[in-house]
């Protein structure tokens, strides 16, 4: 009686288990970004979590006056409009970006970050750009300024309005690098010892110097992004960056040796960054002080 | 020592010299503290300015407390000494790196800073 009882309960536990993860909701990313936004909610009375979509800008309204006012002529018009030439430039081979990712641009950005069941591992929309080009026998571009940016923006301002949903299968490698994720993000490091988690969770709102740190919930809707400090950095820089180059900002800012743009690393954290911001709609590219 | 400081060091000797009201060694710690208020606003160093309001500084950071009243809290500045140089022994979770631990600053540069922030 007694076998027949926990083999029932075995199988009651094993559905259980099924209809959660059925149900995208209920998944380990969604609770964690419902447990963020909820954090946040009580962070910052009176701010939505869809307001965060603007970053700090949503946190004062002298700053966000600023945001507005640079987004009228955005300085980041001109390279999406190159970014879209490239993307429709076929390649040598007489296909193009179309062939790999189909005709509805503005669906490509919210398929991105993904676990490839096949390769186990997490997938990014540059990470695809980019094989789409050796594919094709096309050369690749660098990561993290330039065309890369440029086609990764156009793609973005296509998507926007559309709603970022990163979905964590329930796949114990999927969970696995879904946790290095999680896990990078709130281990502190560097010299200075700080987590991301340390800035962008526990202190956001507060200035470091004269600088607002902005909550790690819509972080991720506005990439790539132009930043005026890279803009203002040399010639060679226009500003607008990929969300692995922003990463590895960060950890030099913290004195830790970055990692490489497209690594497992930093996919990882992607994958993680961006399922915290699930349910926001997408904003790319922006301006950022 | 900066260029300034410098200059202000021979000025002060030139003035004591001259005025004799000055014993040695008030010159000797009144050079420690804005030495080491040098280092507390250097970005690339304490960068105290990043998180602290602190008299004398502009912009400052929100996210520790101001550094006023030091000697009240505290009295004993060795204990002090021993926040700037790791403070995640009292808490393992603070933002403030361990400045001391990681190496961020040498020692001679964590007395200065010391001496500076317990005038505050």
């Amino acid at each position: 009686m007694r076998k027949y009882f926990s083999v029932l309960l075995a199988a009651s536990l094993t559905l259980g288990v099924t209809t959660v993860s059925a149900d995208n909701h209920g998944s380990i990313n969604n609770k964690d970004a419902k447990a963020l936004a909820d954090y946040f909610d009580k962070k910052f009375p009176g701010v939505t979590t869809n307001d965060l979509v603007n970053g700090a800008y949503a946190l004062d309204e002298s700053l966000f006056m600023q945001f507005e006012a640079q987004e009228e002529f955005p300085r980041y018009e001109d390279f999406v409009a190159q970014g879209e030439e490239f993307y429709n430039t076929p390649f040598k081979n007489g296909k193009g970006f179309a062939d790999c990712f189909g005709n509805d641009t503005s669906s490509i950005r919210p398929r991105y970050p993904h676990w490839d069941k096949k390769k186990q591992t997490v997938v990014t929309l540059e990470g695809d750009i980019n094989k789409c080009l050796t594919d094709n026998g096309e050369k690749p571009l660098g990561w993290k300024k330039g065309m890369m940016a440029y086609v990764s923006g156009y793609l973005s301002m296509e998507a926007r309005g559309k709603t970022i949903n990163v979905v964590v299968p329930n796949d114990p490698k999927a969970i696995e690098a879904y946790n290095k994720g999680k896990s990078h993000f709130y281990r502190k490091r560097g010299q200075l010892n700080l987590s991301c988690a340390d800035c962008h969770v526990y202190q956001a709102g507060m200035y470091v110097r004269a600088d607002l740190l902005s909550p790690t919930v819509g972080h991720v809707t506005h990439f790539p992004v132009f930043r005026q400090k890279w803009a203002g950095g040399s010639d060679k820089d226009d500003g607008l960056g990929t969300l692995h180059r922003r990463y590895g900002g960060c950890n030099k800012q913290v004195r830790a040796k970055p990692f490489k743009a497209q690594s497992e690393e930093y996919r990882n954290l992607e994958f993680f960054h961006a399922s915290m911001s699930n349910g926001l709609k997408f904003n790319g590219p922006a301006y950022r002080k | 020592m900066s260029k300034t400081n410098q200059r202000l060091a021979r000025m002060l000797s030139a003035l004591v010299i001259s005025t004799g009201l000055l014993s040695a060694e008030a010159i000797a710690a009144d050079s420690a503290v804005e030495q080491g208020k040098a280092i507390a606003f250097d970005r690339k160093k304490g960068n105290c300015l990043g998180c602290h309001a602190i008299e004398g500084g502009k912009l400052p950071g929100t996210i520790g407390p101001p550094l006023i009243a030091m000697k009240a809290r505290y009295p004993d500045k060795a204990k002090l000494r021993a926040q700037i140089y790791d403070a995640t022994k009292a808490n393992p979770y603070t933002p403030m790196p361990p400045f001391g631990k990681h190496k961020a600053l040498s020692d001679k540069e964590i007395d200065l800073i010391t001496e500076f922030v317990h005038t505050l």
